[in-house]
């Protein structure tokens, strides 16, 4: 009777939260719908080898050579230009407003220096401040380009092949230099998915008690503080599994993910993130007054952690404070473990680093929770 | 043993945002009695409560519920102690056996099923226990809070204000049942703002803004309070009423239908002042008993003059 946690009173709360969740089905068909919506959405929206792409030309002299080329990497399909005819200045401003997102600069000497032998050089400038626009363009700029010269100057094999040898193309991807894996968007979308659907559900545990003005009966019982949370937060986990099904098979059949990892790695590192993120929630939850507040706090975490987590750009592309501030959320960590296993094939040792983080979280976050939860109604 | 209250709790003081809603409560319940706990809204009555079952740690002030100190024995005294809220409280979203369920399942009551069964029987409930609690009447509502506070077999029941909203009859019923409990050995601690309901009680405790102001049986504060009430009856009635406000000697005047009740401390003035209106209006006029409701109309009036 006097243990802290009882199985009895744990069931009772259990029991009682299974019912309540279930009865209430806009939030359980929001949390069964969401994943799906979210992925498919963010599946397709964010593409991560767009083609296409708006290009300006900078080539003072026309000439075939430099025709050549553009035309060369038009057909790759990444390319469409539509400035042909920019000057410098013109595509400078162009880049910046974000109206295209290459500039392909042929010096005027280009031609020259092909037909001279004499390392031909050209520039192409990415905007890559969405890094994934300008990877796949950029890989395949290398290879086309030299064959479209080697075309270009005719037959001779020996000429042709110092030509292609000596083609010089500087990329410079502007603005971020890092660029992001192709596969990175689906396996990151299962922590995003998760955290806001699990952080947003728990956030609602115990402000939901206090508006229905149940908590004082709760209170007035003999339940202790372990034994409520626990109670609010178990059957989210149960909740957490279904969506890392739903998306994991998602990934598999609709976005052909590749999955080199061990699963059982995989699932452990999920099971720890979605801990942390529902006794997250519930932290949340002891904090904030109305279910109103608690929407706001779990945005308010939401965003920057989207953000700074290495979801959105890449972790090492932003400056050290940010890097700093981005250790703070499970998902960073969690995208790391994620990305390690399921693209990588990390093994234990791999990802032990994150995932003695993602512990830590769940521990901390707990504490606090214990320490913040009020059994008074002071 | 036996001889130590149910609930003795000395100075009780709480505020909210800087004012005091409880000031300096000392209370004392003896076993096996049916103390009623009266006030107007907003005079500390829940408050209080609240920290008598351990649900508001009391700024200043000590004291003992069932032999628990209250300020560190919470969850012992939350084990032994049934505690119906002021607003239905259990979940409108689970129908009335898992209310129930829940309950049984936080007292570990053992088996749970046949506690739960035996309740939805003493309450007439079985053939609807599948319904949510949120579809419930207010007399049922109210009829469900009780079982399940009472299910546990607490020594001692904290009722705030558990008949608000309830109609005649299931009022009546609902005393009956309170005081068959306590007929039973259990110890009830019942607020409320009706009259009638107060002189149900064995002895009486009102507090106003805050402050214990009378204690005892009903009897005891009635004759406490040292007031005198004179009935003056006929036509014109609202006239007469009229002219005793402000009269010397006239602290209360209030109609009840034909007649009007004229109140006061000073018995002799009082008895001068409804003569002569009485004879300028053509009203009889006789003595009569004073009501609970005079003396606490009275005691509002006073406690506000000392805070002011």
């Amino acid at each position: 009777m006097n243990r802290l946690l009882s199985f009895r009173r744990l069931a009772a709360m259990l029991t009682k939260e299974v019912i309540q969740m279930r009865r209430d089905r806009v939030t359980f068909a929001m949390m069964l719908g969401i994943p799906l919506l979210q992925l498919v959405l963010f599946g397709f929206a964010i593409n991560s080898d767009p083609k296409g792409l708006p290009a300006a030309l900078v080539a003072p002299t026309q000439d075939r050579y430099t025709r050549a080329i553009v035309s060369a990497l038009e057909l790759t399909g990444y390319y469409r230009f539509t400035h042909p005819a920019a000057s410098a200045a013109e595509a400078e401003q162009l880049i910046t407003r974000g109206d295209v997102s290459f500039v392909v600069t042929v010096p005027s000497d280009f031609g020259r220096r092909v037909e001279r032998g004499d390392r031909p050089e050209i520039l192409i400038e990415a905007d890559a401040t969405d890094p994934s626009v300008a990877s796949g363009a950029i890989s395949t700029l290398g290879t086309v380009a030299a064959d479209a010269l080697l075309r270009e100057r005719g037959t001779e094999p020996e000429a042709a092949a110092a030509a292609a040898a000596q083609l010089q193309v500087t990329v410079h991807k502007r603005y971020n230099p890092e660029g992001i894996t192709q596969y990175n968007i689906v396996p990151g979308l299962l922590g995003v998915i998760l955290q806001m659907t699990m952080v947003m559900m728990t956030s609602m545990a115990l402000t939901r008690e206090i508006e229905r003005g149940t908590m004082e009966n709760l209170l007035s019982m003999p339940a202790t503080p372990v034994e409520i949370m626990l109670g609010k937060v178990l059957p989210y986990l149960g909740v957490g599994a279904v969506q890392v099904v739903v998306v994991l098979v998602a990934a598999k059949l609709i976005f052909g993910v590749p999955f080199v990892g061990a699963l059982p790695l995989l699932l452990a590192g999920v099971f720890v993130f979605v801990a942390a993120l529902v006794i997250l929630g519930y932290l949340i939850s002891t904090a904030a007054r109305t279910q109103m507040q608690a929407m706001q706090l779990t945005f308010f975490f939401f965003l920057p952690s989207l953000l700074l987590s290495g979801f959105m750009f890449p972790y090492r592309g932003m400056p050290g404070w940010a890097q700093v501030l981005g250790e703070v959320f499970p998902l960073t960590h969690f995208l790391r473990l994620i990305r390690a296993v399921m693209l990588k094939g990390a093994d234990y040792a791999g990802i032990a680093q994150p995932m003695a983080a993602l512990v830590l979280f769940v521990v901390a976050f707990a504490t606090l929770a214990l320490l913040r939860f009020r059994r008074t109604l002071d | 043993m036996t001889a130590e209250p149910a609930i003795a709790v000395r100075g009780l003081v709480k505020s909210f945002h800087g004012r005091r809603a409880v000031d300096d409560v000392s209370l004392t319940v003896a076993k096996g009695e049916i103390a009623g706990f009266l006030g107007p809204n907003g005079s500390g009555k829940t408050t209080t409560i609240r920290m008598m079952c351990g649900l508001l740690t009391p700024d200043a002030g000590e004291g003992r519920v069932l032999g628990h100190d209250i300020l560190t024995e919470g969850r012992a005294i939350k084990r032994e102690v049934g505690y119906m809220t002021q607003r239905f409280s259990f979940y409108e979203d689970l129908t009335i056996e898992e209310n129930l369920a829940f309950v049984a399942g936080l007292y570990a009551l053992r088996p749970a099923r046949r506690h739960v069964a035996d309740t939805l029987a003493g309450l007439g409930l079985t053939s609807r226990r599948h319904q949510l609690a949120g579809a419930l009447s207010g007399g049922w509502k109210q009829r469900l809070a009780l079982a399940a506070a009472i299910m546990h077999e607490p020594k001692l029941l904290m009722l705030d204000e558990p008949t608000a909203g309830v109609d005649p009859k299931a009022r009546r019923d609902f005393w009956d049942e309170i005081h068959r409990l306590a007929a039973g050995g259990l110890t009830v601690l019942v607020s409320t703002h009706y009259m009638d309901e107060a002189e149900r009680c064995h002895r009486i405790n009102y507090i106003s803004y805050g402050r214990l102001v009378a204690q005892g049986t009903v009897a005891e504060v009635v004759r406490n309070a040292g007031l005198t009430t004179f009935v003056l009856e006929g036509a014109a009635t609202a006239r007469a009423a009229a002219l005793l406000k402000g009269a010397p000697g006239v602290e209360q005047v209030a109609p009840f239908g034909t007649t009007l009740h004229v109140v006061g401390r000073d018995a002799a003035a009082l008895r001068a002042s409804a003569t002569k209106v009485a004879e300028v209006t053509g009203c009889r006029m006789r003595t009569t008993d004073t009501s609970l409701e005079d003396v606490f109309i009275q005691l509002m009036g006073s406690a506000e003059d000392t805070r002011a």
